[in-house]
């Protein structure tokens, strides 16, 4: 009895994460209860910034997937997420009157959004993943930018006909009744929020739960091998496209939940959104948290989303102190006697805080 | 004569692009990062020209002197404090770094400089005699513009590449320069002093995106604290088009790029201009995956 209750060092990190995550959880929702909300324990702030902080994980979690598993540099992540975004964004208003409960429209909403993004990342996937390194990196901003500037273009209405599309100009003619759902570079308005943290919640325990599994896998530890030496890899047999793709689309497609996730929590969308910063966010959270280290990534991503809420009270001075924060962070961690230090006061194996970077080798 | 025009123009903007491009080559090319920040250099010495010449009404030219050299030592002690102890580091940390520098510089300047626009004096104009600015020579009775700006942006840009080829190529620094970027530790034992040569390398990048910003800001006026980090991603992709690494490559990347943008936007569409550009890149690089002149380099198995 006790042998098949033994668990490995690697399923015990998992569940201590699930488990992390599931007491995260519990906190907030009594803290946020309507008990203990008189006291004020959780600002309305930092309520409103729940679902944020929902989606903002799961990029993390899926960035994570592709930089540090594949260990390749991504910097369009947020283009997934907008693609996720616009396409659940919008078939949430186009079925508001056929489901009119928000639950089951979230979870469609969520569903398009990454089956959306996994499309747009099977299409980015194919010639992005044929490179290597800093090329890899700058061609993948470049799809950001594209999937920025289309959406920017595009047009969307609805009436009693179905769905209208058009590119660059507005020149559709609406029906009687006939809605316009996204108005090009002025985005999405008046949208009803039916995003809620529980959504979130259960979102982030999705996306660990397929992480985990895929990197826990056959092609999990193909995947690896590619990251870690691609020639080696190779040489073995390792299919090195249908492990990258496998790896690449599945991050695209949690980024793509995550961006419904994250539109349906706000009053309105605009695809500048999602631009190279929000990309740049967001590895900053991977980073940070340790490539290749899911848990840290949910940390990471959780702070750093309040951390300029907390830093409101300097103002005009809290990105500022964000800056230099992840300057020192990043020299701190990166400190051969710092890490000596922490390596003894641990008595463990010296590890590289940040793993290897995106250049290959 | 109209696709001449356009032509031209392009060959502006991107000799603009060219010009950060460089600074960008030369950075990676030695330190082997991609240094977020440059772009925001631009913006630095754009910012201490103007001030320069519209507050304390100094000429143009001196305005300029005193942008990159306030850039240079501004590069120079980004990289001191900031680069160099993360040397041995991985190069995502690097990268990480120069993002917060990046957002450092962006939000130094907003507090410094509020983040209200500021409007570039127009340096290249002559005076006509009815009292109005005339920016441009029309020639072919006015079927062509040819605008001071461009002239000049073409012209620094020929200058500034023809004059790094020579240093890397002829000069001692730059026999340095280029032994540190093919092997540090060999570099070295040789007796060259690597991190002189790579403060070096940050000062000639950093000097020439003061210039970039002063000849940008010439064509574009309008000042603002993140007004460089359009220009300082666009010139990035130039680098990598033109193979990063390589000085030529930077110059033909940055001049082809600013062209496919002005002629994507005149002909096909202004709002996808940038998406266009950045197509073409993803083309390229599927074709010629070190970019049309880096050179490709050999696996080690």
């Amino acid at each position: 009895m006790k042998k098949t209750l033994k668990l490995s060092k690697t399923s015990k990190g998992n569940f201590a994460t699930y488990g992390m995550v599931i007491l995260a959880y519990a906190i907030l929702q009594f803290l946020g209860s309507n008990a203990v909300r008189e006291g004020g324990l959780l600002s309305p702030t930092l309520r409103g910034q729940l679902v944020p902080i929902c989606a903002y994980v799961v990029m993390a979690l899926s960035l994570n997937l592709t930089v540090g598993i594949l260990g390749e540099l991504s910097l369009g992540h947020a283009g997934f997420m907008s693609v996720g975004a616009f396409s659940g964004t919008i078939a949430a208003i186009a079925l508001q009157n056929t489901i009119p409960a928000g639950g089951p429209r979230l979870l469609i909403a969520m569903v398009i959004g990454a089956a959306f993004a996994t499309v747009a990342g099977i299409l980015i996937g194919i010639p992005v993943l044929r490179l290597n390194g800093d090329y890899l990196a700058i061609v993948t901003l470049a799809f950001g930018e594209i999937i920025k500037s289309l959406i920017t273009n595009l047009y969307v209405g609805k009436d009693a006909n179905g769905l209208h599309f058009s590119f660059i100009t507005n020149n559709m003619r609406l029906g009687e009744g006939g809605q316009m759902l996204l108005n090009g570079p002025m985005g999405i308005n008046g949208i009803n929020k039916i995003s809620t943290f529980t959504a979130g919640f259960v979102l982030i325990l999705i996306a660990l739960f397929v992480i985990f599994n895929l990197v826990n896998s056959r092609s999990g530890r193909a995947i690896m091998a590619l990251r870690d030496n691609r020639i080696a890899a190779e040489s073995v047999g390792i299919p090195v496209t249908k492990y990258k793709m496998m790896a690449f689309v599945t991050s695209a497609a949690l980024a793509g939940s995550a961006g419904a996730l994250f539109a349906l929590g706000q009053n309105s969308l605009i695809s500048t959104k999602f631009d190279f910063n929000t990309s740049i966010l967001v590895l900053v959270f991977v980073v940070l948290g340790g490539l290749g280290r899911m848990w840290g990534s949910i940390i990471a991503a959780a702070a750093l989303t309040i951390l300029p809420e907390a830093l409101r009270q300097f103002s005009d001075y809290r990105m500022l102190v964000y800056a230099i924060v992840l300057i020192l962070v990043m020299l701190a961690t990166n400190n051969p006697t710092l890490k000596g230090f922490f390596a003894k006061l641990f008595r463990k194996p010296e590890e590289v805080e940040t793993g290897k970077g995106g250049e290959g080798k | 004569m109209s696709f001449l025009n356009h032509l031209i123009n392009g060959m502006g903007l991107g000799s603009v692009y060219a010009i950060i491009a460089l600074g960008y080559t030369m950075v990676y090319g030695i330190a082997k990062m991609l240094n977020f920040a440059h772009g925001d250099i631009i913006m630095v010495g754009a910012y201490v020209c103007f001030f320069a010449t519209s507050t304390y009404g100094l000429p143009p030219l001196v305005g300029v002197l005193l942008a990159m050299l306030v850039c240079t030592v501004l590069g120079v002690v980004i990289e001191r404090l900031a680069y160099k102890p993360l040397r041995q580091a991985p190069s995502l940390a690097v990268l990480i770094t120069a993002i917060g520098m990046s957002y450092f510089l962006q939000n130094a300047a907003q507090l410094l400089w509020t983040p209200n626009p500021k409007i570039f004096p127009q340096f290249f104009a002559t005076t006509n005699p009815d009292g109005t600015q005339q920016t441009a020579i029309p020639l072919f009775d006015g079927a062509l513009n040819l605008k001071y700006t461009t002239i000049v942006n073409v012209a620094a840009c020929v200058i500034i590449m023809l004059a790094l080829t020579w240093f890397t190529g002829k000069t001692k620094m730059g026999k340095a320069m280029r032994a540190c970027s093919e092997n540090k530790a060999a570099a070295q034992l040789m007796g060259i002093d690597v991190n002189a040569t790579i403060s070096l390398t940050f000062a000639i990048g950093s000097a020439l995106a003061a210039i970039a910003g002063v000849l940008y800001l010439s064509s574009y006026q309008t000042l603002v604290p993140t007004t460089g980090s359009m220009p300082g991603i666009k010139a990035f992709t130039a680098a990598v088009f033109g193979g990063i690494g390589s000085i030529p490559g930077a110059f033909l990347g940055g001049i082809l790029l600013g062209v496919i943008e002005i002629l994507a936007g005149a002909y096909i569409s202004t709002q996808l201009a940038n998406a266009i550009v950045f197509a073409v890149l993803i083309v390229t690089l599927l074709v010629r995956p070190a970019g049309l002149l880096g050179k490709p380099v050999a696996e080690k198995v």
